[in-house]
């Protein structure tokens, strides 16, 4: 199966240690993650919020390259580039009025030779956790981590077809194999608010001191995550959280990929673990070189 | 002759009509039970919640719905979709009340999310992706707060997770016939 990583704008930004990792972690397992050449935005919430149709077709025009481009298979990283291409290849696949549309917007018959994969769902199905498991170098023994799946992995359940959208394991199994333990908490799909962010950061630092707040009584000491503005939000606004309602946590918002990258025996520089605002380092001390 | 309350009220079924049509939602089979207001989570900020802009969308009620702000509010988390009886795609008639805000006028002095929306898609037109510290820093001119979050800023620079010039995809006069196409199309159907 041959296969093309979509970035997406934020992997190459404010989520570059997202893409850093990701990419240590595959370049151990021998996993090609070669970029998608000349991938454009796929339009996120904003191309949805305004037009139906200008939201598939930006998603589509990426499908279209990658198919152009032989693959089979476009992977990818940040949870909501993920929901929105997957949404994209299931509506064009299921509605013949709109995939029309779209086809007359593209010029082009619309892409539906090519899958639409969460790198999670490489890691579990084509690489297989049991492979995993036999290249952990350093076991997370003792790690307690909190996997956070937030909305746009899951949902809609229908259109996803990710895991449980409910009580997803997903991230669960792979940290699993890496040696670390998952906790068991409640907050693993409720939102952080996601891009109110900018408009209304009040909202995201409620939603997230809630989340923040629900790990640490598990007991996690770290926080998971798939997606940059997720991670951005747990993290960057962890401050402001303190600022608006007096709680602190210092509870370091990692990627999955830096998690396993670590227990395949990467440094910390080459996860990008010093990019975050609440340090990392000094938790997962015990696992790095 | 048609009596005043004739005319609103076929304004009213000319707009829930509007608005399923974009959506694809069957705006009327919504029973009122409430359930996508009680899991959404930002419905504690909102003064007409989903659940109420439902009905007010099957009443007609188009002023009113799209000045709200609750459609601004809306997280797009998709919560509401997985909890309805009635398998209403909430969030999609979400996005049509949006569009329709925004082609109506209604969004214009809006210098929240409808104003981010607005800077988002401008950027993929100029470059093909979105160059983030330049839509934060539009986003916080044009919302005449410029010094929003103006501590984070250079620590994300320093820790190289901004830079400074935008990145140009190489497929980008392909994403202008997109929107080109797309506008054309929907124009045509207006
Ligand atoms: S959950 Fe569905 S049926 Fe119930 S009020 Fe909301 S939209 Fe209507
Ligand atoms: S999609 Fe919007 S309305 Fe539905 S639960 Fe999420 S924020 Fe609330």
């Amino acid at each position: 199966m041959s296969v093309a990583f979509y970035p997406g704008c934020s992997l190459h930004g404010t989520g570059n240690d997202y893409a850093q990792s990701a990419h240590a972690v595959c370049q151990r397992l021998g996993l090609d993650l070669t970029e998608l050449e000349g991938w454009t935005c796929c339009g996120s919430t904003p191309a949805h919020n305004t037009s139906a149709l200008l939201s598939v077709a930006l998603s589509a025009q990426n499908l279209r390259l990658a198919s152009d481009q032989q693959r089979d298979s476009l992977v990818v990283a940040c949870a909501a580039c993920f929901n929105r291409l997957r949404s994209a290849r299931h509506e064009m696949a299921h509605d013949e009025v709109l995939r029309g549309r779209v086809e007359h917007v593209l010029e082009a018959p619309a892409p539906l030779d090519v899958r639409v994969d969460h790198l999670l769902e490489l890691l579990l199905d084509t690489y297989g956790l049991d492979a995993l498991a036999a290249r952990v170098r350093r076991p997370l023994t003792g790690l307690k981590v909190a996997c956070y799946y937030g909305c746009l992995l899951v949902r809609p359940p229908e259109v996803m077809a990710f895991d449980d959208a409910e009580h997803p394991t997903s991230m669960d199994r792979v940290l699993a194999a890496c040696g670390a333990e998952t906790v068991d908490w409640p907050g693993k799909t409720e939102c952080c608010g996601a891009n109110l962010s900018l408009s209304r950061s009040d909202i995201v630092v409620s939603l997230v001191d809630r989340l923040l707040d629900q790990a640490k009584r598990a007991g996690a000491d770290v926080v998971a995550v798939a997606c940059p503005l997720c991670q951005a939000n747990l993290d960057v606004r962890q401050t402001d959280v303190t600022a608006q309602t007096g709680h602190r946590y210092d509870l370091p918002a990692v990627y999955f990929t830096q998690l396993v990258g670590l227990a395949l025996g990467a440094g910390a520089d080459e996860l990008g673990l010093d990019k975050s605002f609440v340090d990392s380092r000094p938790t997962l001390a015990g696992w790095l070189s | 002759m048609p009596t005043a309350s004739d005319i609103a009220s076929e304004a009213a079924l000319a707009f829930r009509a509007r608005i399923e049509h974009l959506s694809g939602q069957t705006v009327s089979s919504c029973y009122q039970c409430g359930k996508c207001t009680a899991g959404c989570p930002v419905a504690s900020e909102m003064d007409t919640d989903p659940a109420r802009v439902m009905r007010l969308v099957q009443l007609g009620a188009r002023e009113r719905v799209l000045r709200d702000e609750a459609i601004w509010l809306c997280a797009s988390c998709e919560t509401c979709v997985s909890r309805c009886p009635q398998a209403c795609r909430l969030p999609r008639v979400m996005d049509a009340l949006r569009a329709v805000a925004e082609q109506d006028g209604y969004a214009r002095d809006n210098r929240g999310a409808a104003l981010l929306n607005r800077l988002f898609l401008a950027q993929i037109r100029a470059f093909g992706r979105v160059h983030e510290m330049s839509l934060v820093a539009g986003f916080n001119l044009a919302s005449r707060r410029p010094l929003r979050d103006v501590t984070k800023g250079p620590s994300m620079m320093r820790k190289g997770k901004l830079h400074l010039l935008p990145q140009r995809s190489a497929n980008l006069p392909a994403v202008r016939r997109i929107f080109e196409r797309v506008q054309e199309l929907e124009g045509s159907e207006t």
